[in-house]
């Protein structure tokens, strides 16, 4: 017999879980009608200007075309999301 | 000066029919002027769900061709005071009607009534420009999956870039049975992605379905848990601030919602 241990200790993903996350994935694509291309394009553009000041993890750099609620909290308004971790500041850009 | 309501949701099948008649209906109780314009030309329903199919004499095309004038066209519903059906052409399709023709329809419409409702074809072709040319608020109807929240954000995108700003959101065939074993996604989920107001949530009911073979819209029966989401989103639509949840359901369903919402059941 096999045990299922994730489900024996009760912190197993329920589908709605998926749903959601899968949903995010697909909306982010969705909802850039650029192509992935030009995000790609700011990415790098991104990197090399952030590079000047502090090394940054380029590998586990995320960049996202998302929507978010504006400021007024009357309309939804597109938004760039970018998840950067620093490695380090460089001493030039104290 | 009367209002222009479109029901929009880009899937099919998720209840904008039932959510025009239930809301026409329901604000024809509140002693409201309403008339329901169906747009899904070519496959017309909501004459079948008001009861009103045997009533048909002009439609939609017939107006906008000027055929006839559009008083002509309207069908009143006997049951209830101020209510109008203007029925789409079956035996057309979508390209007989222009977005302009609709803005006119619209504009003309307004002076005698309070409330137009629209309801609009699955789908982001034509059918759907013609439904939302005229509206000045749109209600997005989707049901908690994948495939119908998807294609609910690419409306609200549409809507946006047509100038229908603020849609409101509505869940409809929630089921809180699912939503408690973790294999439905909550209201909380659902707004979180799609970043829009909720206007209401409908409960999968099986007096949908006896109120659509009977012809008589859920909103107007008491009994019917559907019916009273119906009348809370109605009062809601005249700027009523009804609690979302408090008034929703029953006693048992609520107490279950304000677990699944994370809320003390005091
Ligand atoms: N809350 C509900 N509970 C149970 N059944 C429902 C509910 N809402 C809608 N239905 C059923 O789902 C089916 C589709 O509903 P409806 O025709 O209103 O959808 P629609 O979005 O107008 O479809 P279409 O895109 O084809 O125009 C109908 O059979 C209806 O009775
Ligand atoms: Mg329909």
């Amino acid at each position: 017999m096999i045990l299922d241990l994730s489900k024996l200790f009760g912190r197993s993903k329920t589908s709605k879980d998926v749903a959601k996350e899968r949903l995010k994935l697909v909306l982010i694509h969705d909802r850039a009608n650029v192509s992935p291309q030009f995000l790609e394009m700011v990415k790098s553009e991104i990197i090399k200007v952030i590079s000047n000041y502090m090394d940054i993890d380029e590998s586990a750099l995320d960049i996202q075309l998302t929507k978010t609620r504006s400021e007024e909290g009357d309309r939804v308004v597109p938004a760039l999301v970018a998840n950067i971790p620093i490695k380090n500041v460089k001493s030039s850009g104290r | 000066m009367g209002e222009v309501i479109v029901i929009t949701s880009g899937k099919g099948g998720v209840g904008k029919t039932t959510t025009t008649a239930n809301i026409g209906t329901g604000l024809a109780l509140q002693g409201k002027k309403v008339v329901l314009i169906d747009t899904d030309i070519g496959l017309r329903n909501l004459d079948v769900v008001m009861g009103l199919e045997n009533r048909i004499v002009y439609d939609l095309v017939d107006v906008v061709e000027g055929t006839c004038r559009i008083k002509q066209a309207l069908i009143k519903d006997k049951r209830y005071e101020g209510l109008f059906l203007l029925p789409a052409a079956q035996t057309r399709d979508k390209s007989a009607v222009s977005p302009e023709q609709m803005i006119k329809l619209c504009d003309e419409l307004r002076n005698e009534f309070d409330f137009i409702l629209v309801d609009c074809p699955a789908g982001i072709e034509q059918g759907f420009k013609n439904a939302i040319a005229g509206a000045d608020r749109a209600v997005v109807v989707t049901t908690p999956e994948v495939s119908a929240v998807r294609d609910a954000d690419r409306i609200i995108g549409l809507l946006e870039a047509n100038e229908l700003r603020n849609p409101k959101l509505l869940v409809n065939r929630i089921r809180v049975d699912m939503v408690k074993r973790g294999d439905m996604m909550t209201i909380d989920d659902i707004i979180d992605i799609l970043a829009i107001d909720l206007i209401g949530v409908v409960p999968d009911d099986e007096k949908i379905v006896v109120s659509t073979n009977k012809g008589e819209p859920a909103v107007t029966d008491s009994k019917s848990l559907a019916g009273q989401a119906y009348r809370n989103i109605t009062r809601r639509l005249l700027g009523e601030e009804v609690p979302m949840l408090d008034l929703e359901t029953d006693d048992g369903f609520l107490v279950k919602l304000k677990r699944l919402f994370g809320l003390r059941t005091t």
